[in-house]
């Protein structure tokens, strides 16, 4: 094992040779099993997946030659399980018509509409059931009220039969097998779908049984021709085709949900920027998005710096202690904080209006400007201890020799941070700026827990507030009220994604050039 | 030295190729039976129930019970009520949603809408169970919901304060006045108002939400809120600007928190609430609704109940536990011992009502009227509140009130 060429790599020990197969071994195990229950649940696209993962890992990790592969493998599955799929997902959903009324397919729309249209027979009496089976045929034995015992089964109406009786209820039949309740249990599609005609006319109803034990008299008020999809309203023949937008619609234009999931194309897009109720809110949201994460960067920043400038004097005593108590905002969980916040400042029960400002009644949350400047604040709390440990970080890391020349060249402590610090720290912060600017974008905590979004537009036609940003407008779109619009909350977080991109990518240009002073 | 190499690589995938291979058979095996076995034993059935994590021990010794008597083995999922709603609306025809959920029966315009709850036949127990809770489970004609359980708001009265009932709003105002504390009457209010806290006073003035049509269902073509310029007007001399009786900064923590402390002498709130005010050492009576209007005070009545997924594969299991299992004596006044909620089956509310307080609250809910479950109802909690806190704080009422009407008005028909 110790040839000249033989570089360390090249001759891995036994032990690390069989932890290699092993651990290896068991990914592929796992991926097997999960490809078999896939499979078995008809999942067979994502069976594929797993299956060619598994096959792509264990060819690079077997392999000699690709040893980067090795290296960014698992980021990279990391990376398809954690933002590829949920992004692709999203882009998917924002494609399509789900919401309120269209989650299921148009097989189980339909099933659904069958099943509530059902309906028991005013006045019909409930009658006593034992399943019976001929052959693999199941059939009702049922007790009438009057005491006889009726048999039918999907084919034959229901017909007065002989039949032995126990405690008043028909049990027995010559001719087939009395099903106890446990045998029930085994095909309860079975039971639950069978109808028994109660005559030769099907619009006499049907006997049905939801329990296995009782049997009642149903009709139906729809009927479902599957050969030309058409859906018949039975009480007022009206028919129903499919509309195309996920719902049978009625030749009146008479919707009837549950629909299904269709996809729509760009209708969500569309929506988004051309329905009125949306559109008017959506202009200020925005703007008021933009101004909260600029104005937030730029406090942030601001504080974060000055504190750092000032405790990275040397003059100054007790810095550490200083600088302990000024990281606690960010020590502290920030759910928390944003809530306690919104706790204090409550107009005449909170600790600022109440002890702080000693009894006045300033509307912190409620006045839609205050509202505004508060949740700006409380960003702020929250925010500048971050900037603050990197700024000072960032600052200690400028060679003192840079100052020590500078100082000598009489510059005055102004000019120095101006012309010297300032440029060789935005060299390093600027990324984290724009990564802040991101953040503060959907910065959901902070506005969902101090005023939720209020004090409420009462003008606009949907539930927005003054201090709403996109993302929680989007919150409100998807998942409050009754009427969910998950392909429209899709639509609008695609939209959000753009622009957050677009502000990156050029502000990332825009810090090229600074580098370029090093 | 480099064949050895090699070798060690190809008995390594020789390797990872038999186990796969043997796992796969191992793992394909079970399936297989499993799926194929199922029908031919004896009551093996599972019936996976989700419900509201408060009320999972409750239903755990209900379970057992039942697996002792039928076979069929519940399996008992406690979830964060405050997400269970959707997860199941999404989660219901996927195949991995439960058999039986347990919510709330003003959810059924959302379940029904999306087709995901299976129709229920209570059969001659219909009658067994209270009215309002047998009303409260209909949707649309067609029975959803295994009641179990009626919530309604009351009035809690601090009895070492007032020792008597009011008689009607005023009366109310002026004996907790006369008792010296801080707030002779508090209830739950916020910056976006409560509605379904001032409901009661609402329907006093005869302005329910909704009208009914033949077959007893709420109408949304029939939206009788705009008859409530009474009740705004009486709201206005309410607020801030007139006897400041409610004030949007009361909220829920605010409002327990008053009469926790004995600073408040009647408290409008519902069941959830007894066990603080009790614990904190009040001496607890629940009155009726005091009226301030002509009409009696009805507040809005919550059933909780059991739904049955539509997908569910174990339908005739899953209504059998809930008709012929949870719809009894015996486990409903089980649930209660467990829950505290006064049970929606007529005989076993009677016969936990020998509690003062739970016979409060059952009298107090003699007048209630179920909350309306059509999806429009949610266009009405939209702009209700916020209406209803701006009159408090000063709104002129007949505007804001016309506003709030033709707001809703318009969102129902657009949507």
């Amino acid at each position: 094992m110790t040839d000249l060429q033989g570089a360390p790599t090249r001759s891995p020990g036994v032990g690390a040779l069989v932890a290699k197969i092993s651990v290896l071994g068991g990914l592929d195990a796992i991926a097997v099993f999960l490809a078999a229950v896939l499979v078995g649940r008809g999942d067979y696209t994502v069976a594929a997946l797993v299956v060619v993962g598994a096959i792509i890992l264990t060819v690079i990790y077997l392999s000699e030659r690709l040893l980067p592969a090795k290296y960014i493998a698992p980021g990279l599955v990391f990376l398809a399980i954690f933002q590829v799929f949920v992004i692709g997902y999203t882009v998917y959903i924002a494609f399509t018509n789900y919401s309120t009324g269209h989650i299921l397919t148009q097989d189980q729309a339909v099933e659904a509409l069958l099943s509530q249209s059902q309906s028991r027979l005013p006045d019909s009496p409930s009658y006593p059931l034992t399943v019976v089976e001929s052959g693999t045929q199941l059939g009702f034995l049922v007790t009438a009220p009057n005491g006889t015992a009726l048999l039918g089964t999907e084919e034959s109406p229901l017909k007065p039969v002989d039949a032995s009786f126990a405690n008043g209820q028909a049990v027995a039949v010559d001719g087939y097998t009395s099903l106890r309740f446990a045998d029930i249990l085994g095909r309860q599609d079975e039971v639950s779908s069978l109808a028994v005609p109660l005559s030769d006319s099907a619009a006499d109803g049907s006997l049905r049984t939801l329990d296995g034990r009782t049997a009642y008299e149903y009709t139906s008020s729809l009927s479902f021709d599957s050969t030309t999809g058409v859906l018949t309203d039975t009480t007022t023949g009206e028919s129903y085709r499919d509309g195309g937008e996920g719902s049978f619609v009625g030749e009146d234009g008479t919707e009837i949900l549950p629909g299904w999931q269709v996809n729509v194309g760009l209708d969500n897009f569309a929506r988004a920027v051309s329905e009125p109720s949306i559109r008017g809110p959506l202009v200020y949201v925005t703007a008021w998005t933009i101004a909260f994460a600029t104005l937030s960067v730029g406090i942030i920043f601001a504080l974060g710096l000055l504190m750092a400038l000032l405790f990275n004097d040397p003059s100054m005593r007790g810095r550490t202690a200083y600088r302990i108590v000024m990281v606690l905002p960010y020590a502290f969980p920030a759910f928390l904080g944003a809530m306690v916040w919104s706790g204090m400042l409550s107009q005449s029960f909170g600790f600022i209006n109440q002890v702080v400002l000693g009894g006045a009644s300033i509307p912190w949350l409620t006045d839609p400007t205050l509202a505004k400047v508060s949740v700006l604040m409380v960003n702020l709390w929250l925010g500048f201890p971050y900037m603050f440990l990197v700024a000072t970080g960032a600052l200690q890391a400028i060679p003192g020799e840079v100052r020590e020349a500078a100082r000598m060249d009489g510059t005055s402590r102004l000019q120095m941070l101006r012309h010297i610090e300032l440029p060789l720290l935005l060299i390093s912060m600027a990324p984290i700026l724009i990564a802040t600017f991101a953040f503060n974008f959907n910065n959901f905590n902070v506005i969902y827990l101090v005023t939720g979004g209020g004090p409420r537009d009462t003008g606009a036609g949907i539930p927005v507030g003054h201090t709403d940003i996109l993302i929680s407008l989007v919150y409100k779109v998807a998942f409050t009220g009754q009427n969910r619009d998950y392909g429209l909350a899709s639509a609008f977080s695609i939209l959000i994604f753009i622009v957050v991109a677009v502000i990156s990518v050029i502000s990332f240009r825009r810090t090229k050039t600074l580098e370029e002073i090093n | 030295m480099l064949m050895t190499r090699k070798s060690i690589a190809a008995g390594a995938l020789l390797a990872v190729g038999l186990l796969t291979t043997g796992c796969s058979t191992s793992s394909d095996t079970p399936t297989a039976s499993a799926t194929t076995a199922a029908p031919d034993t004896t009551a093996t059935s599972t019936l996976t129930v989700w419900v509201d994590a408060e009320r999972a021990d409750a239903l755990a010794q209900a379970a057992t019970d039942y697996e002792a008597q039928t076979g069929i083995s519940v399996d008992i999922v406690a979830r964060d009520n405050s997400t269970l709603k959707d997860d199941f609306i999404q989660q219901a025809s996927s195949g991995s949603g439960p058999d039986v959920v347990m919510g709330a029966h003003d959810w059924l315009g959302e379940l029904t809408t999306n087709g995901v709850v299976a129709p229920l036949e209570l059969g001659d127990k219909a009658t067994d169970f209270l009215p309002v809770a047998l009303d409260a489970s209909t949707y649309d004609g067609t029975v959803y919901e295994l009641p179990y359980a009626v919530e309604n708001l009351a009035m809690l009265r601090n009895a070492d304060l007032v020792p008597e009932p009011a008689a009607n709003f005023d009366d109310m105002i002026a004996k907790g006045t006369a008792a010296g504390v801080e707030f002779p009457f508090v209830v739950e209010q916020g910056e976006n108002g409560n509605p379904y806290h001032l409901y009661p006073f609402q329907t006093a003035f005869g302005a329910p939400v909704f009208g009914r049509d033949a077959a007893g269902s709420y109408d949304s073509t029939q939206l009788t809120l705009g008859d409530g310029t009474g009740f705004a007007e009486w709201l206005a001399t309410q607020g801030s600007a007139g006897a400041n009786t409610m004030s949007t900064e009361i909220t829920g923590d605010i409002a327990k928190e008053k009469f926790t402390t004995g600073q408040a002498a009647f408290w409008l709130t519902g069941p959830w609430n007894v066990k603080a005010a009790v614990d904190a050492g009040i001496s607890v009576a629940v009155d009726a609704i005091p009226s301030p209007g002509s009409e009696p005070a009805q507040p809005f009545a919550g059933v909780k109940g059991f739904f049955v997924n539509q997908y569910s594969q174990n339908k005739v299991a899953a209504n059998d536990f809930l008709v012929n299992y949870l719809g009894t004596v015996d486990v409903q006044v089980a649930l209660f011992n467990s829950g505290g909620v006064l049970p929606a089956l007529t005989a076993a509310a009677d016969a936990v009502s020998s509690d003062p307080i739970i016979a409060g609250f059952k009298a107090a809910g003699l007048d209630a009227v179920p909350m309306p479950a059509i999806p429009a109802m949610g266009r009405v909690w939209e702009f209700w509140g916020i209406a209803e806190a701006g009159i408090l704080n000063g709104a002129e009422p007949d505007a804001t009130w016309a506003q709030l009407t033709s707001d809703v008005r318009t969102a129902i028909d657009g949507s």
